[in-house]
């Protein structure tokens, strides 16, 4: 269905940049700040943070803010058979509620 | 990671409606209203739909996906005009019943018009792919990644 694909090409597009792909085994091997995954990277903090996006809407990578700080993990749920069945089922709801809020906002 | 057999899960869907109650719950109880946001054509070819709105009542809709026929069996367990509807539904592909869920939409009115609160507890059974799911291709990769990652 349209949300599995978005899902499917998000993650696809995630995995397709060499950089990216640097992050995730640097993170696999445990959590770390944005600032020191970016310094092997050899490329500039914005871009580093424009790649963290990328990786987080995938689902594949997770990251908070402490004060300044921001710190990156594996979403080990992003890997899930299991998460992907819940994601289905809601997105199949979530799906119906956009078409209903459609459907209510025609002329009764 | 070990597959259990079933596997439980709760989800809340929030919405809020520019119209009364009456008006989104009359989406719920019509079956011409109700067909129309329930399916879809775009993403599914749907073939059947059939309602009986009332406590007891059944509802069955079938779709075709990939190949497969989806069908989904849905009972009314409450029934509170213009306030709540609860029921339990399953669905299968093609013979194969993949999930059990119990789902509650409580209608409550707001300022702006409606606000519709869904919770679903899910029970997926093994073989719970749906028809979603059904390309190995990508879902290898991500167990592979998975195992890599794995500590």
């Amino acid at each position: 269905m349209l949300s599995q694909q978005v899902h499917v090409d998000r993650v696809f597009h995630a995995l397709g940049d060499p950089t990216r792909r640097a992050m995730i085994e640097k993170l696999s091997k445990g959590p770390i700040t944005v600032s020191r995954l970016a310094k092997p990277l050899d490329i500039t903090l914005a871009a580093v943070v424009q790649h963290l996006q990328i990786l987080e809407k995938s689902g594949l990578v997770r990251s908070e803010k402490v004060g300044r700080v921001r710190t990156c993990r594996i979403e080990a749920k992003g890997f899930s058979v299991v998460e992907r069945w819940i994601a289905d089922r809601r997105s199949l709801w979530e799906a119906r509620f956009d078409r209903l809020g459609e459907l209510l906002a025609e002329p009764d | 990671m070990k597959e259990r057999s079933v596997t439980h899960a709760t989800f809340v869907i929030e919405r809020s409606y520019r119209a009364k109650p009456e008006r989104v719950f009359a989406a719920f109880s019509d079956p011409a209203k109700k067909r129309r946001w329930f399916t879809s054509d775009k993403e599914f070819q749907p073939e059947t739909f059939a309602m009986d709105f009332r406590v007891g009542g059944r509802e069955r809709s079938s779709f075709q996906t990939q190949g497969a026929t989806c069908t989904n069996d849905t009972v009314y367990l409450d029934i509170v005009t213009n306030r709540r509807i609860v029921i339990a539904y399953t669905m299968t592909l093609g013979h194969h019943r993949f999930s059990s869920s119990h789902a509650t939409t409580e209608l409550v009115p707001s300022p702006k018009g409606t606000d519709l609160i869904f919770t679903e507890q899910a029970a997926f059974f093994e073989g719970a792919d749906g028809p979603q799911i059904r390309e190995e291709g990508w879902r290898k990769l991500l167990d592979n990644l998975e195992k890599t990652f794995a500590h």
